[in-house]
């Protein structure tokens, strides 16, 4: 009897210090965390529109299906164009019909504005982030469209799953109360 | 008169760098509307609001405080149930799987070693809050709150007992599978256990094929193998089960005398009840063999760790393939035919980036050198944890009834409902 309560007490004092040790490791563990990172801060994913070279993961990679990057139009840049190098394929014809756009969904309401401006509305149901016209914008035009992540349809995951096969290492953490990164206007800018 | 030249060339210099900027990108100017046109601002819907990221802390702080007061006070197997299948409906199929704790492994090894990621608050919480409960109540995560085991525990429909060689050795898995975990996470390559987490196309109702295929078969499997993922893969149940091995209080499978009636065994579809050993075992004969292995197998675990730690190093070319940057700089290396290849994505980003090759070998070399001692590291826990294994197969426990096993046991309550003692 009395060996049986030797034996109970020694397996409850290792218990104790076990129990302690792993306390004091896990406390370790956040406190560590924290102490190398600064305060929490919540965070969301987002694209950096000038590091973005539009290869067109964004469409294919996302885990949402269609995917949750779409194109945002920032119509401070816009120049309203009749040519729009964003919404119409090289050498086209300057009419709305399929044929001649470059976007695959016709997801780029053209509007006529007044002499000579167009304007340009993404119709957010039918973008598929692919980002074409964003390449297109960018190579003849202001750049005025660009690929931003939705946080409407973002699950913001873990772990973006666009961001580990971003060519160009475009998608990154951003805090979470700026969470769009909308290219400005540049004369306003300027001038401010 | 120097001050005055200076400012008028800094005065130069901004203005051709801004001129410069605006020919960039602004090609064609504004237009300045007659016709009273408004223009409309690019819509940008707001991402969920951080206090509901914090409620969630709220909600898991609720239910594993529910969830230890019903498996240890109330005794309720109904009510961790329906407790559970909140969680699953909470957690998973409202909260899409994300962020959850076994994810969270991975962002704080991430802010431990990479000083430019903050861990949010709402990854950090979710990741101690569980172990801290199972230091003082056992998993009670497993059972109640994780809403990956609670789709398993769900299916449960006809468990099959395995031998226990086969069990232990496939509950060596998670070991594995923690250290590759962290090491990838650790090194920014990537978050496997997020990647292959089966179950998150089925909450989303979306996903990837090998994401929805995994789930399913890992939802098949569990019909007669229970919780597949838990006993065989989840590391964040390996850490639990520490914790739980040394908790305060546990779950009981009688409320007061055991019967030895046996009927708690076959209740356990995850065979977490361990049967009472038989006085007569332990002669000194016994005795003696266990000492001589126990001493052998102590004296293994040095033995064990450096030897992990030596294959670790040798495999870190390999496992820093993974990173996408050594792996590009490799394939630019031993196939730069590539660079022509105009369907080479990768290869024609980087090319157009602007950046020197050089600079993308001496990035990869330090992600490299990182990978070797992550791998060092990672092969000497596995060792360690291996020796750790073998040791504790010969540590002699003497049991007089029908107990769970504390690091197995996932708190799921079924044993307590099939005990027939009364309360008093």
């Amino acid at each position: 009897m009395k060996k049986k309560e030797k034996d109970y007490s020694r397996r409850e004092f290792i218990h104790r210090g076990a129990r302690i040790t792993l306390g004091l490791t896990v406390a370790g563990t956040g406190v560590l965390a924290l102490a190398r990172s600064g305060p929490g801060k919540e965070t969301v994913w987002q694209i950096d529109p000038f590091k973005c070279t539009q290869c067109g993961r964004c469409a294919d990679e996302c885990v949402m299906s269609p995917s949750a990057v779409k194109c945002i139009h920032a119509y401070d840049l816009c120049g309203y164009c009749d040519l729009c190098s964003g919404y119409f394929l090289p050498g086209a014809k300057l009419e709305t019909g399929a044929e001649n756009q470059l976007c695959p969904t016709s997801a780029i309401r053209r509007q006529f504005i007044e002499e000579p401006y167009f304007e340009y509305v993404i119709d957010e149901e039918l973008c598929i982030g692919c980002g074409k016209c964003v390449k297109g914008c960018a190579a003849f035009g202001n750049g005025s469209l660009h690929l931003q992540i939705r946080h409407d349809r973002c699950l913001n995951c873990n772990q973006c799953a666009i961001a580990t096969v971003c060519p160009s290492d475009a998608i990154s953490r951003v805090p979470a109360d700026t969470p769009y990164l909308i290219k400005g206007d540049f004369i306003s800018m300027e001038e401010g | 008169m120097e001050r005055n030249i200076l400012i008028s060339v800094l005065v130069i210099l901004l203005l051709l760098l801004a001129g410069d900027y605006n020919m960039a990108q602004q090609r064609f100017p504004k237009p300045e509307f007659e016709s009273g046109y408004e223009q409309p601002d690019p819509a940008t819907p707001e991402p969920r609001s951080v206090e509901l990221e914090f409620f969630d802390v709220i909600v898991l702080l609720a239910v594993l405080a529910l969830g230890a007061w019903l498996a240890l006070r109330k005794r309720s197997r109904k009510g961790i149930l329906w407790l559970s299948v909140f969680s699953l409906v909470y957690f998973g199929f409202y909260r899409n799987g994300c962020i959850c704790s076994i994810g969270a492994i991975q962002n704080v090894a991430l802010s431990i070693f990479d000083p430019t990621y903050a861990i949010s608050f709402t990854a950090l919480a979710f990741f101690l809050i569980p172990l801290i409960f199972a230091l003082f109540f056992g998993r009670i995560f497993c059972g109640t709150a994780c809403p990956l085991g609670v789709i398993q525990d769900l299916v449960v429909i006809r468990p099959v007992s395995l031998p226990s060689w086969v069990r232990k050795t496939l509950g060596f898995i998670p070991v594995i599978y923690l250290g590759l975990a962290v090491l990838f996470a650790a090194t920014g390559t990537d978050f496997i256990i997020c990647r292959y987490d089966p179950f998150i196309g089925i909450f989303r109702m979306d996903g990837k094929f090998l994401m929805i295929f995994l789930g399913i078969t890992f939802l098949l499997l569990g019909m007669f193998f229970a919780r597949p993922y838990c006993r065989v893969f989840c590391p964040y149940g390996l850490i639990l089960g520490w914790m739980s091995r040394f908790s305060r209080w546990h779950l009981t499978i009688t409320p007061s005398e055991c019967i030895q009636c046996k009927l708690c065994k076959d209740s356990c579809p995850f065979d977490a009840i361990e049967i009472p050993v038989e006085k007569e075992y332990r002669t000194p004969e016994v005795s003696r063999k266990h000492l001589r292995r126990f001493v052998l197998y102590l004296a293994l675990i040095p033995v064990l760790t450096l030897l992990g730690g030596w294959i670790g190093t040798r495999s870190h070319i390999f496992l820093s393939r993974a990173h996408p940057d050594v792996a590009l700089a490799e394939l630019m290396i031993t196939r730069p035919e590539l660079k022509a290849d105009i369907d080479n994505l990768d290869i024609q980003t980087f090319l157009q980036s602007g950046k020197s090759f050089d600079q993308l070998v001496e990035e990869a070399s330090v992600i490299r050198g990182r990978f070797r001692r992550g791998g060092m590291a990672l092969g000497g826990f596995i060792g360690l944890a291996l020796g750790v294994f073998l040791l504790n197969q010969v540590v002699f426990r003497t049991r007089e009834d029908y107990e769970p096993h504390k690091g197995d046991c996932f708190s799921c309550g079924r044993c307590m409902e099939f005990c027939p003692v009364d309360k008093s």
